[in-house]
C-alpha cells in the first residue's frame, strides 16, 4: 500500500509539472466538457443538413432521427432549379460592392483621419465613432423612404448604398490606428524622393494596410452577406432577393415540405462556412481588434 | 542645396502632419518652429486633398446614417402613410400612444429581460468556456473554430433551424421522449412561460461564440509571469483564477457585456424570423423594434413607425450612456465618447 502510493505520488506531479509546458493532453474532465460544448453547437447544423438527406415522412416519423435510407433528391431539387443560384448571385453581388465600396471610402477617410492636421478632425472622428450608436435598426423606416425616394426601391444598389453608410463606422475606427501607426520616416522619405501626400497613399498606404483592410474587407462582407432587416425592407421582388430573404420565402412557401426547406437552408449556409474557414484568422482577430481599438 | 529648397513645401508638410501624430498622442514629436507658423492655416492643396479623400465617406454616412435618423425625428411628428409629403402635423401625440401602448410596455419589458439575461447567462458560461478552451489541449485550435460558426451562419439560417427544431413536434420534444424525458416535452415557441427562455437559448447558442473569442484573446494577454509567480507562491488553480484571471478580464467583459447590452435592446432579426410579427406579441417575446417594424411600416404608418425608432434609439442612447459613464470609464475612454485619440 504504501509503496504504491510512493511510487504513484512523483509520477503523478512529474505529469502535473509536464502539462502546461509540453502542450500535453489535459485532463479527461477538460475533454469531456469540451465535447458536450461542441456536440451543443454543431447540432442544430447537423440537424439542418441531416434533415435535408431525408424525407418528409421520416421526418414526420422521427423527427430528430437520421437519414435512413439516405436521400438526396431534396438537394438536387435545390442545385437544378434557378431560385437557390440566382440568390446566391444576388448575395455575391451585393456583399462585394458593397465590401469594396466600403474598404475604399473608409480607407481613404482614414487616411485623411490618421495622417492629416486640421480643423475639425477630432469632430470627424467622433462623427463617424457615433455610428456605432446608430444600428440599422433604428434607422430602417426613414431609410426605407430615402431609398424609395431615390427611386432605388427593389434593386440591388438599395441595399448596397445603406449598407455602406452603416458599414464605414467600424471601418474607419479599426483603419485609423492602423495607418497611424505606419512610421513617419517613411513617409518623410517618400516626401524627399518628391512623392506628396496622394503619392504617398497610393504608393505606399494601400500596401501597407493591406491586412487591415482585408480583415474590415472580410468583416463587411460576413455582415452585408448575413444582413435580414435592410433587404426585407426594400427587395420585394423574388428575383431580387438575396440569400437569407430566400430562405426565409422559401421556408414559408413550402413550410410542409420541411425536407425541401432544411436542404435549401444547409446549402445556403455552404457560402458563409466556406467564407469562414477560409479567413477564420482575420475574421475572429478583425473583432477582437475592433473591440479592443 | 537647391534641392532641398524645391522640396521645401513637402518637407513642410511632413512635418506638420507629423504634429498631426504627436497631437494624437501616439508619437509625441517635437514641433519645429516652420510647422507651428504654418499650423493653423492649411495650404489650398491640403484642403482639397482632404476633401477628395473624406468626401465620399462623408457623404455616404451623412447621406445614409445621419439624414435618416435626422428624418426620424421629423416624421415621429406626423401622421403619415408614407405618401407625398407629411402635413399631418400631431405634435407629441405619437409618442403618447406609444408610451401608453401596453404592447409597447410589454416588449420594453422583453427588451430588459433580454438583456439582463444574456448578461447573467451567456456571461459566467462564456468566461467559464474561455478558461477551459486557454488550457492546453489537443484539438484547441478545432473547438475554437466550432464554436465560433453559429455568429458566422446568419440570423435566418439559426431562426429557421431552431424553429422546426423546437416546434411542439420538432427534434427537442422527440428527442426528450426517446431517452425517456417525456415530461420535459413542452411547446417551447409558443407557451408565453416559456418561449423566452426558447429565445434565451437561441441568442446564447448564437452569440456566444463571439463573447468566447473575446475573452479568449483577453485571457492570451495577461503575462504568463504573473501565472508563474502565483503558482510559485503555491497559490492553486482557482486561486489564480479568482485573483488574477478574472480582474485583468474585467476590461474586457465589460466591453462585451456593452455590446451585449446594445445589442439585446435593438434584436429584431431572430424574434422576426422565428415568431413572426403577429405570435411575437402572443408568446411573450415581442421586442421594441419588432414593435416598431409591425405598426410602422407593415401597418403603413410611417410616422408612428419613425416615432417608436426615436423611442428605442432614446433608450439605447441613455442606457449606453449610463453604462459609459459608470462603468466603462474607468477602462478607456470609449470610443464613443472619447472623440479622435
Amino acid at each position: 500500500m504504501a509503496a504504491t502510493t510512493a511510487s504513484t505520488l512523483p509520477s503523478a506531479r512529474k505529469k502535473n509539472r509536464q502539462t502546461p509546458k509540453s502542450g500535453g493532453w489535459g485532463s479527461p474532465s477538460t475533454y469531456f466538457v469540451a465535447l458536450v460544448i461542441v456536440g451543443l453547437t454543431i447540432a442544430p447544423i447537423a440537424y439542418i443538413v441531416l434533415g435535408g438527406f431525408r424525407t418528409n415522412s421520416q421526418i414526420t416519423l422521427s423527427p430528430s432521427g437520421l437519414p435512413d435510407p439516405w436521400h438526396f433528391e431534396n438537394y438536387t431539387n435545390v442545385l437544378t432549379g434557378s431560385t437557390f443560384w440566382r440568390q446566391l448571385g444576388n448575395s455575391t453581388i451585393v456583399a462585394l460592392v458593397t465590401s469594396i465600396i466600403i474598404v475604399g471610402f473608409g480607407l481613404m477617410a482614414s487616411y485623411v483621419l490618421a495622417r492629416y492636421s486640421f480643423r475639425g478632425r477630432g469632430a470627424l472622428y467622433a462623427l463617424f465613432a457615433a455610428g456605432l450608436m446608430f444600428p440599422i435598426t433604428v434607422a430602417i423606416t426613414p431609410l426605407y423612404i430615402v431609398v424609395r425616394d431615390l427611386h432605388l426601391m427593389n434593386s440591388l444598389a438599395g441595399v448596397i448604398l445603406p449598407q455602406v453608410g452603416f458599414g464605414l463606422s467600424t471601418t474607419v475606427i479599426i483603419l485609423v490606428p492602423f495607418l497611424r501607426a505606419i512610421p513617419q520616416e517613411i513617409e518623410e522619405a517618400a516626401a524627399i524622393d518628391g512623392t506628396g501626400k496622394l503619392g504617398f497613399f497610393f504608393r505606399m498606404v494601400l500596401p501597407l494596410s493591406l491586412p487591415g483592410v482585408l480583415t474590415t474587407g472580410i468583416l463587411a462582407f460576413v455582415g452585408s452577406w448575413n444582413s435580414y432587416i435592410l433587404p426585407l425592407f426594400i427587395l420585394n421582388d423574388a428575383d431580387k432577393f438575396t440569400l437569407p430573404l430566400g430562405v426565409q420565402a422559401f421556408s414559408s412557401q413550402y413550410s410542409t415540405d420541411t425536407a425541401a426547406v432544411l436542404a435549401f437552408t444547409s446549402l445556403s449556409m455552404i457560402p458563409a462556412l466556406v467564407f469562414f474557414s477560409l479567413f477564420e484568422r482575420r475574421i475572429v482577430g478583425g473583432l477582437q481588434g475592433a473591440v479592443k481599438g | 542645396m537647391s534641392e532641398s529648397s524645391a522640396n521645401e513645401p513637402l518637407a513642410v508638410e511632413s512635418s506638420r502632419s507629423q504634429l498631426t501624430v504627436a497631437g494624437a498622442g501616439v508619437k509625441p514629436a517635437p514641433a519645429t518652429g516652420r510647422a507651428t507658423r504654418r499650423r493653423s492655416g492649411g495650404g489650398w492643396r491640403q484642403r482639397f486633398e482632404i476633401a477628395l479623400l473624406s468626401g465620399p465617406a462623408v457623404l455616404m454616412f451623412v447621406g445614409f446614417v445621419i439624414f435618416p435618423v435626422v428624418l426620424a425625428a421629423y416624421y415621429g411628428f406626423f401622421r403619415w402613410k408614407g405618401y407625398g409629403k407629411p402635413t399631418d402635423f400631431i405634435g407629441l401625440q405619437n409618442y403618447k400612444t406609444i408610451l401608453t401602448d401596453p404592447e409597447f410596455h410589454a416588449a420594453l419589458q422583453h427588451n430588459l429581460t433580454i438583456v439582463v439575461l444574456s448578461l447573467i447567462l451567456q456571461g459566467p458560461i462564456a468566461i467559464g468556456l474561455a478558461l477551459l478552451l486557454n488550457r492546453k489541449m489537443r484539438g484547441r485550435s478545432l473547438i475554437r473554430v466550432l464554436i465560433f460558426v453559429p455568429y458566422v451562419v446568419s440570423e435566418v439560417i439559426v431562426g429557421t433551424g431552431w424553429s422546426l427544431m423546437l416546434a411542439t413536434n420538432g427534434a427537442v420534444n422527440d428527442l426528450f421522449g426517446k431517452i425517456g424525458l417525456d415530461s420535459l416535452q413542452q411547446d417551447w415557441l409558443s407557451d408565453p412561460n416559456i418561449a423566452i427562455w426558447s429565445l434565451m437559448l437561441i441568442i446564447s447558442w448564437k452569440y456566444i461564440g463571439f463573447a468566447v473569442i473575446l475573452f479568449m484573446a483577453a485571457l492570451q494577454n495577461i503575462p504568463e509571469e504573473l501565472y508563474e509567480a502565483a503558482s510559485i507562491d503555491g497559490a492553486s488553480y482557482w486561486q489564480i483564477q479568482r485573483s488574477i484571471t478574472v480582474p485583468l478580464l474585467g476590461p474586457t467583459v465589460r466591453i462585451w457585456a456593452f455590446l451585449s447590452i446594445i445589442g439585446s435592446l435593438q434584436l429584431f432579426d431572430l424574434v422576426y424570423i422565428v415568431w413572426g410579427q403577429y405570435v411575437a406579441g402572443t408568446a411573450g417575446v415581442s421586442t421594441m423594434a419588432t414593435y416598431m417594424v409591425q405598426y410602422g411600416r407593415n401597418a403603413g404608418n410611417f410616422g408612428y413607425g419613425s416615432a417608436v425608432a426615436v423611442v428605442l434609439f432614446l433608450i439605447s442612447l441613455v442606457i449606453a450612456l449610463i453604462y459609459q459613464r459608470f462603468v466603462l470609464r474607468r477602462d478607456t475612454a470609449g470610443a464613443i465618447t472619447g472623440g479622435a485619440k
